[in-house]
């Protein structure tokens, strides 16, 4: 019997390339199933915009000083004082009006922009903002050029100098890479627009939410219908980056 | 007549040629000593900190990447302007700027907080970034660039050598003001926020990158003992003054430009007056030493045949260089930023005050190692490859 031997080429490369595709799926599969989880994690509520409402009236300089402390415990960093080169996530900041010298304190952090220049600048993409507004830096992909500490306009971002021990396991955070304010990401992860982040937390007692954390994007949200009552200040506004921070009494 | 031209590798063994070799490796290596202890310990142990966060290796590296762009005009006067006078030097021209480049890349990865994640700058890249776009600028030009000096070398390809010279002189062009845009594109800060300083970096890159070029070849020729007619000299010295005069004329309109807005006369102020180190750099070494004492030097009539005030002039646009590169990124970062006009500004974290910066040991070495690294490569790859021309004689036409 003579075999046909074009046809047994044919057969057998239709086989390989059916195996081909069945491995393909089997290894890809899992692959753009974790993508799309983690799309989902990165951007738990879609439609939500998180924010903070920071009234500076409200907050005396004790206020803001409890503000940066609470951030320091809740994510390991300390500052020695006079440092230059120590992490700042939040910072307290002393506004004097030279006419008057009428004086007030706020806290600074990062802004959460809508447009954040750290982001665009970012060659590595490892700083990204997520679906929900709020701007990280994924530390595993910073390569530490310090990029966006030179893009960013509010001075909200440290480089870390030095070999860091005992980290908390809510803030990685090593030598060479590049850090800010997460607005408490891991509780807003956790709680959702029932979080309140640390900074506010120290603060708001007997409900006087003088850092009010919220949906911008919700208009029933108490942040949105405080905005909507008293207005909210943008820092460089004329910047046109839209931060998710707001202050009120400037 | 080009064909009468005849190249030949540096064949000196003389102990001088073998001193500057074995010094050059030195510091190079220091450079690297540098790099690892400040890649070990954190760049707590250099001056950089949160508010400097660029510090005294990018002055090096951007100067030397400005210069690499700059280092390659020769060899595209020769291919693009068809300048048949400039041809001898375009082999040289282009291996110069080659290794410019690869000096000045190597110090910013080994700046990097994370040097060993090159792979992924090399992977992932947000092309929104003018960062990102730079590094596949920078690749591309070693790549063209030595495609370009093959063609040129190859006899059977000398009639690619053109169009390769072009995509080589437009790609140069671009990468300039990619590294220019480094700074022009970051709108939050007075000092930078430019588009002034694209073609300020490209008009830069033209005058520094010559100097070197004049001072290798001169050191070369020297080293090997070959023939250097004073007419080659001319015709170079000529174009380093006009290019000097146009960085100034560029410096000019970018300040006056500044000086216009009233928001930013506490900027131009910080530089032009009162801002101490950065004041003294602008007016003593850049524009008193590194421009108005060169152009004194190549243009003033007792001098102009003085291959020894040719030199001066070189090695003083260099260090006018580096002071302007300072100004530009150090002192652009000194300058506070302006966060709430009108009020008097006070943190932990140095807002509103003029930032503080003395540069430490690791980053000269770094700095100066990156340097050396690149000449290294030069002088190495004239040892190994018929780069330069056995003499060049009096222009008989």
């Amino acid at each position: 019997m003579a075999t046909n031997p074009g046809k047994l080429l044919q057969s057998s490369r239709r086989d390989f390339l059916k195996g081909t595709a069945a491995v393909a799926t089997i290894l890809i599969a899992p692959g753009i199933f974790l993508y799309k989880t983690g799309q989902a994690a990165a951007g738990l509520e879609r439609e939500a915009r998180w924010g903070m409402l920071i009234d500076t009236n409200a907050l005396s300089e004790a206020d803001v000083d409890a503000c940066v402390s609470a951030c320091q415990r809740e994510h390991g960093w300390q500052t020695a004082e006079g440092s230059r080169t120590d992490a700042q996530w939040v910072r307290k900041l002393r506004l004097e009006e030279p006419e008057t010298g009428h004086q007030k304190f706020l806290p600074m952090m990062c802004q959460h922009c809508e447009s954040p220049p750290c982001v665009d600048v970012c060659p590595t993409g490892a700083s990204f903002k997520r679906a929900d507004g709020i701007v990280l830096v994924d530390r595993h992909t910073c390569i530490g050029c310090r990029y966006c500490m030179m893009a960013c306009p509010y001075k909200a971002r440290s480089f870390i100098h030095e070999n860091l021990k005992d980290q908390l396991p809510v803030a990685p955070r090593g030598k060479g890479t590049v850090e800010s304010c997460t607005m408490c990401v891991h509780r807003v992860d956790r709680d959702g627009a029932d979080a309140v982040p640390a900074c506010a937390e120290a603060v708001n007692r007997n409900d006087s939410k003088a850092i009010l954390f919220g949906n911008l994007n919700d208009p029933q949200s108490e942040i949105s219908r405080r905005l909507r009552e008293l207005g909210g200040t943008r820092l460089r506004a004329d910047m046109g980056l839209n931060p998710g921070v707001r202050y009120q009494g400037l | 007549m080009q064909s009468s031209i005849r190249y030949a590798e540096i064949r000196t063994s003389s102990p001088g040629y073998w001193g500057i070799l074995i010094a050059l490796f030195a510091v190079a290596l220091l450079g690297v000593a540098g790099a690892h202890h400040m890649d070990v310990e954190g760049h707590h142990v250099s001056g950089m900190s949160n508010q400097i966060v660029w510090g005294l290796p990018h002055v090096f590296a951007i100067f030397l990447i400005v210069a690499a762009s700059g280092a390659l005009n020769i060899a595209s006067l020769a291919s693009v302007f068809a300048r048949q006078d400039y041809k001898p030097l375009a082999r040289f021209s282009a291996i110069l700027s080659v290794a410019l480049l690869v000096g000045g890349l190597a110090i910013l990865l080994l700046d990097l907080g994370r040097p060993e994640r090159l792979i992924v700058a090399m992977t992932q890249y947000n092309f929104k970034s003018i960062f990102a776009w730079n590094i596949i600028l920078y690749t591309g030009f070693v790549v063209i660039v030595v495609a370009y000096l093959w063609l040129m070398m190859e006899r059977r390809m000398q009639r690619w050598s053109k169009p390769a010279g072009l995509v080589a002189f437009l790609w140069r062009l671009v990468l300039t003001t990619g590294t220019g845009s480094i700074f022009g594109f970051l709108v939050a800060r007075e000092a930078f926020d430019s588009a002034l300083l694209a073609p300020l970096f490209i008009i830069m890159s033209f005058a520094f990158g010559l100097a070197i070029f004049i001072l290798l070849l001169m050191l070369s020729f020297w080293l090997d003992q070959r023939e250097l007619d004073g007419s080659h000299l001319q015709r170079l010295r000529k174009l380093l003054g006009i290019f000097i005069a146009a960085v100034l004329y560029f410096v000019v309109v970018f300040h006056l430009t500044k000086l216009y807005g009233t928001q930013n006369h506490g900027f131009e102020r910080f530089i032009l007056m009162d801002g101490g180190i950065y004041t003294t750099l602008f007016w003593l070494v850049q524009i008193g030493l590194g421009s108005l004492l060169p152009l004194a030097l190549i243009y003033a009539p007792p001098l102009q045949d003085s291959a020894k005030s040719l030199v001066a002039a070189c090695l003083l646009v260099i260090v006018g260089a580096f002071a302007q590169l300072y100004i530009i990124i150090i002192g652009g970062q000194a300058y506070p930023l302006n966060i709430f006009p009108g009020y008097i500004v006070a943190s932990s974290f140095f807002d509103g005050v003029v930032a503080e910066y003395t540069p430490s040991l690791w980053e000269f070495l770094l700095g100066f190692g990156g340097l050396t690294a690149a000449l290294l490569i030069a002088m190495l790859v004239l040892r190994v490859l018929p780069i330069m021309p056995e003499a060049l004689r009096a222009e008989s036409g």
